[in-house]
């Protein structure tokens, strides 16, 4: 342990902590715009700088020394902190009052607490094209302030190599790799440069005012779904905890906007659980050669493996993701039962994800209903623009249920949201199927936490299957690694069962998350593994407090196969819930 | 040597070492004058080298050409003492007469302009360089011949 002073507080951390981190123990946060709590300092932008025994030094990659004495703010240090911003703000557009980001930027922030009123110096923002050619997320460069996250993320953490920095000096600026667009680059749409953009110059591609125009014709019958893990994030748009679970008044402000149904999209977790276990148990037990299983729910996590893992499309999961099998039960099932002419209804998703807006479209089985699917996914992010567009005074909101057919779901649906449920679902009715009997045990430690690869070993009936969770797409290559080297050398296979998510923390942390700061939340914005862990909770508490927790005790689908689908893995399944994977060629993004 | 080869071969050469992306980068530009998006694909791909490195690695040094250069490429010093000597102007009349700017290169793909910094041999100031010859003491009445001079140069290399 080292013992230092700072701002006269004696602080003791341990050796290699920095001068940053330090002085979060004494309550303060050093301002900075590059550095996150998720990336490695780069010491990009200099606003962290402290004095050190008298001398300035940046904070963030500076690590604490026995007896420093550090002071982060005095007169000085203000006036430079000061300089910079207003250096920044030079090159930055003025656009804030219609910026996509606006109450949500760290700039923006930090101009407000430095209270800079007037540019000081003469703005020389370039104009560049905006790029949104992957209607998921769109670039605009104007607006970057070359912090460097977005690229470390990219590069470093997701291991997609689809944006970097193009030139240097004032010249630099963010691109997608190669200096072409990001639908052409690797770009896998899932949004953490969004999730990690301190300003405006990554977010969601807005898609609200195409649901405005389906809810506001009266031809049309619109139905919406929400994700599992909107439920313990929207809230923090409205003043609410983090990880605080709103499922009740989410259902309630959806109505309020129009839809006409309510479903919820953890409905089709619970039967992509029935119809994943249906594959993993046959492959389990008549084609051992077909294993491992593959999770399919992430479609970050898809389109990598289509565009770089072709040998591993054979194990992967044909089953649709939880939005896709709504959208098509929606437009077959629900439209007979209803009597509606699935001509008629838009799908509208709320989703965590940027990337599941690629995924609406991924293939023409994304139109297994004879239309699209899902007709729009709009991020956590949007939604809460529309609630509040609308006046609807959320906190106010009495909580409601969702709507059947397709809106009853199980404990194990909810926890799809965040690294390990997926897993910890298909296990407790993949037990099921194999044995008759039910899982004495609900959770499973070894998968649980934000450990980047996670393994345990479950015993199903006298066979010891073995579960790898991997999340985070820079994780992935060593669980696909292990498989390859077993195939090659014909040995045991490491993995059964193997479970990705694309972000780091699964689905609670994924690109369309809201960015709001609390009042006792610590900087920055967006997502850190603390906001992370507390949503991840909220997940699993529901789970905990539900009455049934295993997807093949949900009645409502019980209900959908005696009436609809017949079984699990079924003719109509396959047509309506499963897909296929296509190689993809793309040039090479891998750091060997 | 098909087109794409070269990046082939050059990516074969040296994707054993460690660290000699730059060397590779300037064994494409010395054969085609530029590294082409093409070739820093195959290098990627050869090289196991992502493409956003490579692109950071040729946007970052001024040296490295994306686009092919042109066949005259005409450098007018504006360093210190060839700036003093009216240098500007000189840089003005080509840009004038080409009907191009500093850094482009004209439609036919044969004129490109720009500026370099001090080349070394301040004496004969106002210097423009094309290609190798090094044109001294120039005014803006030397212009015109000096590209009618490399006009009939570049026509007689095509016959």
């Amino acid at each position: 342990m080292v013992n230092l002073k700072i701002d006269n507080h004696v602080v003791n951390v341990p050796a290699g902590t920095s001068i940053l981190d330090a002085a979060r123990q004494v309550q303060i946060d050093i301002p900075t715009l590059c550095k996150h709590p998720d990336v490695d300092p780069s010491a990009g932008c200099g606003l962290c700088i402290v004095k050190v025994n008298g001398r300035i030094l940046r904070s963030c990659c500076t690590p604490v020394a026995e007896g420093m004495n550090i002071i982060t703010s005095d007169p000085e240090l203000v006036g430079v902190r000061r300089s910079v911003l207003e250096l920044i703000l030079s090159n930055h557009p003025n656009s804030c009052l219609t910026c996509i980001r606006s109450g949500n930027c760290e700039l923006q922030d930090l101009t407000q607490d430095f209270g800079i009123r007037e540019p000081k110096y003469p703005n020389i923002t370039k104009k560049y094209p905006i790029d949104d050619t992957t209607k998921s997320i769109v670039l605009d460069p104007a607006k970057c302030i070359t912090c460097g996250r977005c690229v470390e993320v990219c590069q470093n953490q997701q291991n997609v190599w689809a944006l970097s920095f193009l030139n240097r000096g004032i010249a630099t600026r963010i691109s997608g790799a190669g200096g072409i667009t990001l639908e052409e680059s690797p770009c896998i749409k899932c949004g953490q440069c969004s999730a990690h953009c301190p300003t405006g110059a990554i977010v969601e591609y807005d898609e609200t005012e195409k649901v405005w125009d389906m809810l506001n014709n009266p031809e049309l019958h619109v139905v919406v779904q929400v994700a599992p893990a909107v439920r313990v994030a929207v809230g923090e748009d409205f003043g609410y905890e983090i990880g605080e679970n709103l499922t009740g008044k989410l259902y309630a402000s959806l109505r309020r906007l129009g839809f006409n149904k309510v479903f919820d999209t953890n409905f089709g977790a619970d039967l992509t659980i029935m119809e994943e276990a249906t594959e993993f148990v046959s492959r389990l037990t008549k084609t051992p050669s077909s294993l491992p299983l593959v999770t399919s729910c992430c479609p970050a996590w898809v389109d990598l493996l289509e565009k770089y893992h072709h040998d591993m499309i054979p194990y992967f999961s044909s089953c649709k993701s939880p939005q896709s099998m709504v959208g098509a039960l929606t437009k077959t099932y629900y439209a007979e039962k209803a009597g509606i002419d699935p001509a008629k209804i838009r799908v509208i998703s709320i989703m965590p994800c940027t990337a599941k807006k690629w995924e609406i479209v991924r293939s023409e089985d994304m139109s297994s209903s004879g239309f699209q699917d899902v007709d729009v996914s709009l991020t956590t992010r949007e939604l809460a623009r529309m609630i509040k567009q609308s006046g609807i005074n959320f906190r106010e909101l009495e909580n409601e249920e969702a709507d059947n057919p397709l809106g009853e779901y199980t404990g194990a649906a909810t926890i799809f949201g965040t690294t390990g449920g997926v897993m910890t679902a298909a296990l407790r009715t993949a037990y099921h199927f194999v044995t008759g009997k039910e899982l004495g045990v609900f959770e499973f430690k070894a998968i649980e936490g934000l450990e980047g690869i996670k393994e345990a070993e479950v015993d199903v009936d006298g066979t010891k299957v073995r579960i790898a969770v991997a999340h985070g797409a820079g994780n992935v290559e060593t669980v696909l690694q292990r498989i390859r080297e077993a195939k090659a050398n014909g040995t045991e296979l490491p993995y059964h069962f193997i479970e990705v998510m694309a972000c780091r923390g699964g689905c609670v942390a994924g690109g369309g998350q809201p960015r709001a700061l609390l009042p006792n939340q610590p900087k920055p914005r967006g997502i850190t593994d603390e906001i992370r862990a507390k949503r991840r909770e909220g997940l699993l508490n529901e789970d905990r407090g539900s009455e049934i927790r295993r997807s093949h005790q949900n009645p409502s689908i019980q209900q959908l196969y005696k009436d609809f689908l017949g079984e699990p893995a079924s003719h109509k399944a396959h047509e309506l819930l499963h897909t296929h994977y296509v190689e993809r060629n793309t040039y090479n993004n891998r750091n060997e | 040597m098909a087109e794409t080869d070269v990046a082939t071969q050059v990516a074969n050469k040296w994707k054993r070492k460690r660290g000699s992306l730059i060397m590779a980068l300037h064994e494409i530009q010395e054969i085609k004058g530029f590294v082409p998006w093409a070739d820093a694909a195959i290098l990627a791909e050869g090289m196991g080298v992502p493409l956003a490195r490579i692109y950071e690695v040729l946007t970052f040094y001024n040296f490295f050409k994306l686009e092919a250069p042109g066949k005259a490429v005409v450098s007018v010093c504006t360093g210190t003492a060839c700036y003093l000597k009216g240098n500007d102007k000189i840089l003005a009349e080509f840009q004038k007469q080409l009907g191009i700017k500093e850094g482009e290169t004209d439609a036919e793909g044969n004129f490109h302009l720009q500026s370099v910094r001090c080349v070394g041999c301040c004496g004969l100031a106002p210097v423009t360089v094309v290609n190798n010859k090094t044109y001294g003491r120039i005014t803006t009445e030397n212009v015109k011949g000096i590209i009618d001079e490399w006009k009939k140069n570049l026509s007689e290399s095509k016959e």
